[in-house]
């Protein structure tokens, strides 16, 4: 049944496709409407949340004190998990995240670490015995399309406005999480050759390949992700790099800077 | 294992002596495993990776079969010994992630629609771990994909780029891997399309444009070390009419298909032949060398890989 759905939707995209034209309205490199919320969590050393037209995240920083990996002793760690709530949409299961979560995720997290956008020696307490392990949990609230974007903003909305609880533990007063870099993601989706900027959700599932660009305040790229069962052309690949740098200076200047 | 002060000499040679430009020395041997349908041992500089096909074969559970088409699953595993320090055995997120994408780099090329309800499976393991696993791991899977008999439209050919101390390399060795400043593998099939790209560290974009140009003279490079292996396995055909008990002996035929008409048919017989339940081998099995002897690839642009070892994350 689902799968007979998806071709009639994928016909449905595909010839308003050909008309230049997508199912909500939108040009192309057209974005959604995006909405950030910071600091809607007070539990939470730091939280966001982020809307993609429909598509709802919320994202939540914890911090707590660990040990550091061996191979890096100096530097704090972070933690990055996705929860594909089922409350989020009728055909996510509750239990351990599977392999799209894991994707997402890693990938999410790869923006994050890459870019350094976190000072991670900062976080190092004590060289080889005690940091700070700095926990990101992506919680998916509503999938209307595009969540890996969505988490992407969020995660480094809600590391903005991250305080580290350093009184709680008496290590001395609290400070604000040491912030160098502000990474955007930004996803494309390859449909018939032509690419699609933030997908919705019937658009991701009829394109079978997407393209995750992670980018820089100084247009540098420092996460790339190709996700879906198809191929992209070269050409496509360099496409969807510049376009993907555009659109992240507008998102990060829309909704970063004013945090 | 501390970094490097330099990573490139005097004569701007990288740490192993090798040009910015240049693989490490692969070595790729096919049909290693008996039991499995298309195999493949690949040395690629200190890695050493194991490739397995099993399939087309049926789908359990039944509720997975796809009406329309066969399956394809990829499961990317390092043994526990494959690094310094020992890993635990079994998925992990890395794994699970790399698993994902690797099956996603052979899915457009794969002929799935031959085979409904059937699944393919290619179990990839690597045995030393030497920066560029996932890149390994998938050439050598495409080799035994092709060994399995396996149609596809052409080979995929994997290789990474990255950046250490600012400049381009292609193929990063271990320390390149770990302290560079970036990572880039790339899977290409050999028209150039790209089925895997991920990167991480930073690139400008301009450096980006540069990387992929320089990935597609490594998966070139690669592609012609991965036909040439295939040749050596399947020269033996070339100059003989090939007879249908000596074709029996060798069960595994890399089929790459051309997408003539009569290669479909062709193909879809194999499948049936493969899936069904009585196997005419002898009529079936005879066609595919003659299909693999046109083995035409193109070219195949050359992607480098870079494995990041076991890293915690």
């Amino acid at each position: 049944m689902s799968e007979v759905l998806s071709n009639l939707k994928k016909d449905y995209v595909y010839n308003l496709m050909l008309k230049g034209q997508r199912e909500d309205g939108r040009a192309f490199d057209e974005m959604r409407d995006i909405t950030v919320e910071t600091n809607v969590i007070d539990k939470a050393e730091g939280s966001a949340k982020v809307q993609y037209g429909n598509t709802q995240v919320l994202v939540g920083v914890k911090l707590q004190l660990g040990t550091p990996f061996p191979d890096s002793p100096d530097v704090g760690v972070i933690i990055t998990s996705i929860e594909l709530n089922p409350i989020a949409s009728p055909s996510f299961e509750s239990g351990p995240p599977r392999e799209n979560a894991i994707e997402m995720a890693r990938v999410t997290d790869r923006g994050i670490r890459e870019s350094g956008a976190i000072d991670l020696k900062k976080l190092c307490i004590t060289e080889g015995e005690k940091v700070w392990m700095l926990f990101i949990d992506v919680h998916v609230l509503n999938d209307e399309g595009n969540i890996l974007d969505a988490a992407s903003i969020g995660a480094i909305a809600a590391l903005m406005t991250t305080t580290i609880p350093a009184e709680r533990e008496g290590l001395g007063e609290n400070f604000p999480m040491p912030i160098r870099e502000m990474p955007v993601g930004i996803s494309l989706v390859d449909i018939g050759g032509e690419l699609m900027v933030d997908p919705g959700r019937n658009e991701e599932a009829v394109c079978n390949t997407k393209i995750s660009i992670t980018s820089n305040q100084d247009g540098s790229i420092c996460a790339m992700q190709k996700s879906g069962e198809g191929a992209l052309s070269e050409e496509q690949v360099l496409k969807a790099v510049t376009l993907a740098c555009e659109k992240a200076a507008k998102v990060r200047e829309n909704h970063l800077l004013k945090i | 294992m501390s970094k490097p002060e330099k990573f490139f000499d005097d004569e701007g040679l990288r740490l192993d002596g090798r040009r910015v430009d240049e693989i490490r020395p692969m070595k790729i041997e096919v049909g290693v495993l008996s039991r499995a349908d298309g195999s493949c041992y690949l040395e690629w500089g200190n890695n050493k990776v194991l490739a397995g096909v099993f399939g087309p074969r049926e789908l359990h559970p039944r509720r997975m079969q796809r009406p329309d088409t066969a399956i394809v699953r990829y499961r990317y595993s390092m043994a526990a010994f494959s690094v310094e320090d020992r890993i635990r055995p079994g998925p992990n997120r890395r794994a699970t992630e790399i698993s994902k994408v690797s099956r996603e780099a052979f899915e457009p090329v794969v002929l799935t629609h031959l085979y409904p309800g059937a699944v393919i499976d290619v179990f990839a393991e690597v045995l030393q771990a030497d920066a560029g696993t996932r890149t390994a791991a998938i050439n050598a899977a495409t080799i035994a994909l092709a060994d399995a008999g396996i149609p596809m439209k052409g080979l995929v050919s994997a290789c990474a780029v990255g950046k250490v101390d600012g400049k381009l390399v292609l193929d990063l060795g271990k320390d390149e891997d770990n302290y560079g400043d970036a990572d880039l593998p790339v899977a290409m099939t050999q028209d150039g399309d790209v089925t895997l790209i991920q990167m991480d560290g930073n690139l400008t974009q301009d450096e980006f444009k540069e990387a992929m140009e320089l990935v597609k003279v490594g998966c070139k490079q690669i592609l012609e070390i991965q036909r040439e292996a295939l040749k050596d396995k399947f020269s033996q055909f070339d100059n003989e009419e090939i007879e249908e008990e000596t074709v029996v002996e060798a069960p595994e035929s890399e089929v790459e298909v051309e997408e003539t008409i009569e290669a479909e048919v062709v193909m879809t017989e194999e499948a049936e032949s493969e899936i069904g339940d009585e196997v005419e081998e002898d009529d079936e099995n005879d066609d595919e060398p003659d299909e693999y002897t046109g083995d035409e690839p193109d070219e195949n642009t050359d992607d480098e890989d870079v494995e990041e070892g076991e890293t915690n994350e």
